[in-house]
């Protein structure tokens, strides 16, 4: 392959072998989604979700105390929740710095929310074709940003053996209340997280080697896979 | 002399010299943290009650001192900033502080003196039992005392949120929290707490809850006699009453006795987070658990189709072409 020249975009990359966001000539053809640096984080950050909502749960109702055995204990459950947050905390923040930008909402995200109902039935052929990320996985995406800022600010506030000090009693009430309730919102918005990558076949491919098929990317991405194809971000046979 | 009392009546007299069985046992609890299935007592305990009668007390601290010697504990040797509290507050090792307060009274334009007794007022309806999320850790038992039970704790901390005193310290050394346990391991066999035994003037007495409203009485009835108009018994509604109460001379204003609660009860935003956030949260998250599962099992799933496939196939035949031809 040349250096492509006349393509639509001014800024011709030279597609990065194995690089992000370029198209596996194939065939089959297949399409890079992520490094493996954003891969590992998002394990991380997984991982720690997972672990803060069972060491979590564990603590806000009796019927699920038990999980604090897969803990070692409630001690150990208590002292380790907040700083597998804090490593929660900032695996997100890299993660958010690298992902913001392409979970801004455009107007595909109005016309992609407003037919729902065909996003649900899988007629995907009836919504407007998509960048990398659709409305609702920008919706996953600015519900958890937001959530874990709650999360580690209300937990810092709860968090007596450091910071028991720091804010007065009623406040740390009120600061339990909310870490409780964004707990429940953010394990939601976890599920439907979950649900929607398996739902969507296929998808699970793009964290474990970090490649999804072109038909997957065709389907459900066309804008992102044209984009790339347009570049000319296209590897040869490997 | 057989012992067939189930509570002591006083703290003054000695105690039996012959071993006793613990008369507070696991059959005696009435409410056990984190733990809705709780079988029923087969027997009712007599309430017991601490009257402390703040215009008795001299601010000897023999009472601070009976404590920490009855129950071991070691208070850092604290530090003379300018009044008497000492230490500044209660802490993992001091389950009892003398808090000093001096007030004008605008009435009489005199200086009172205030001493209060700080410490747990074992409530009936207890803000710290509500909160904790660890079986067992808080225990109730049907004579009215409130205990920790340290092996059960997990130092949440969420103890002290939920108390509308400000009562339980978690320990830095062992993160479990403590309190006055009302001397319940002297209750149980017959005694009275530490700190009435050792009081010079018997500003705090020890025995039934039915006796101290009673003896509680006569001293109001002196106060009154005295000149003191708003003499009164603490015993606060909001909290189903408690377990240690206090005479006070200007009992319609508790809070100038170093910031006594004057309508304690266990916050709303408490009551919210341990009742409706629960039941709300598990529901939800376990209908949404259950949908998706469902929908898993049961809907269709999105699948790419194989024509799919072909036609990025061609988009990148397409796209390659255009960039040779270039
Ligand atoms: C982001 C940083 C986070 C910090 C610093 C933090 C801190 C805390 C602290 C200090 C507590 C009190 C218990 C303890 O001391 O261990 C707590 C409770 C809890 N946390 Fe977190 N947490 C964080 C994130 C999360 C996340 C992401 C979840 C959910 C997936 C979560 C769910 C919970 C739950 C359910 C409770 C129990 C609340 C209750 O008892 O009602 N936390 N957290
Ligand atoms: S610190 Fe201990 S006693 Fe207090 S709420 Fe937590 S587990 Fe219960
Ligand atoms: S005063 Fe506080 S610590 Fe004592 S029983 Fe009441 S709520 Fe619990
Ligand atoms: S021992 Fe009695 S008189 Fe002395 S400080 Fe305690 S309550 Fe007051």
């Amino acid at each position: 392959m040349s250096t492509p020249a006349n393509t639509a975009s001014a800024k011709v990359t030279p597609a990065k072998v194995g690089g992000e966001d370029t198209i596996r000539r194939g065939p089959p053809v297949e399409v890079v989604r992520y490094g493996p640096g954003k891969r590992i984080n998002h394990w991380i950050t997984a991982i720690s979700l997972i672990l803060l909502l069972i060491s979590g749960l564990a603590m806000f109702h009796p019927s699920l105390f038990f999980l604090t055995e897969l803990f070692g204990g409630g001690q150990t459950t208590r002292w380790i929740h907040p700083w597998i947050g804090v490593v929660l905390f900032f695996s997100f923040f890299i993660l958010f710095a690298q992902l913001w930008k392409l979970n801004l909402p455009n107007r595909d995200d109005v016309q992609w929310a407003s037919q729902i109902g065909d996003v649900v039935a899988g007629n995907e052929e009836k919504l407007p074709e998509l960048g990398k990320y659709n409305a609702g996985q920008k919706f996953i995406f600015w519900g958890m940003a937001s959530l874990i800022i709650v999360l580690i600010v209300t937990g810092i506030m709860a968090w007596e053996q450091y910071f028991g000090q720091l804010t007065s009693i009623p406040t740390q009430r009120i600061a339990l209340l909310v870490h409780s309730l964004a707990a429940v919102a953010i394990i939601l918005i976890f599920m439907l997280h979950v649900y929607a990558a398996i739902w969507t076949r296929g998808t699970i491919s793009a964290m474990t080697r970090g490649t999804v098929t072109g038909g997957w990317a065709w389907r459900h991405h066309r804008k992102w896979f044209k984009d790339m194809a347009g570049r000319g971000r296209i590897d040869p046979a490997e | 002399m057989a012992n067939t009392m189930d509570s002591p009546r006083t703290a003054v007299s000695n105690p039996p010299v012959q071993p006793m069985e613990t008369n507070l046992t696991q059959r005696d609890l009435i409410r056990r943290s984190a733990t809705s299935e709780l079988p029923q007592p087969e027997r009712q305990l007599t309430p017991v009650a601490k009257l402390i009668d703040v215009s008795k007390c001299i601010g000897c601290k023999a009472c601070q001192s009976a404590c920490v010697e009855w129950n071991d504990t070691n208070p850092v040797i604290g530090e003379n900033v300018g009044y008497y509290t000492n230490p500044h507050d209660l802490t993992a090792d001091m389950f009892t502080l003398m808090r000093f307060t001096e007030w004008v009274n605008p009435e009489t334009d005199n200086l009172e003196w205030l001493i209060r007794k700080d410490g747990c007022m074992h409530c009936a309806d207890p803000g710290c039992l509500k909160a904790c999320p660890a079986p067992g850790a808080i225990v109730q038992y049907s004579n009215g005392i409130v205990d920790f039970v340290h092996d059960n704790c997990i130092g949440c901390g969420y103890c002290v949120k939920g108390c509308p005193f400000n009562i339980p310290r978690i320990s830095k050394a062992d993160h479990r929290a403590y309190k006055c346990t009302l001397c319940s391991d002297r209750v149980a066999v017959g005694q009275g707490p530490a700190c009435a035994k050792a009081c010079p003037t018997q500003a705090i007495v020890f025995g039934t809850k039915e006796d101290m409203k009673k003896h509680a009485e006569g001293r109001i009835a002196d106060l009154k006699s005295r000149g003191y108009a708003n003499a009164g018994l603490y015993d606060p509604p909001g909290v189903g009453g408690t377990h240690v109460m206090y005479v006070l001379h200007h009992n319609d204003k508790p809070q100038i006795y170093a910031d006594l609660p004057v309508d304690p009860k266990i916050s709303a935003v408490v009551q919210t987070w341990k009742g409706a956030t629960k039941y709300a949260g598990l529901a939800v998250m376990g209908l949404a658990a259950a949908g998706t599962i469902l929908h898993g099992l049961f809907g269709n799933a999105n699948r790419v189709s194989k024509h799919e496939e072909e036609e990025a196939q061609e988009a990148v035949d397409h796209a390659e072409k255009r960039v040779e031809d270039a």
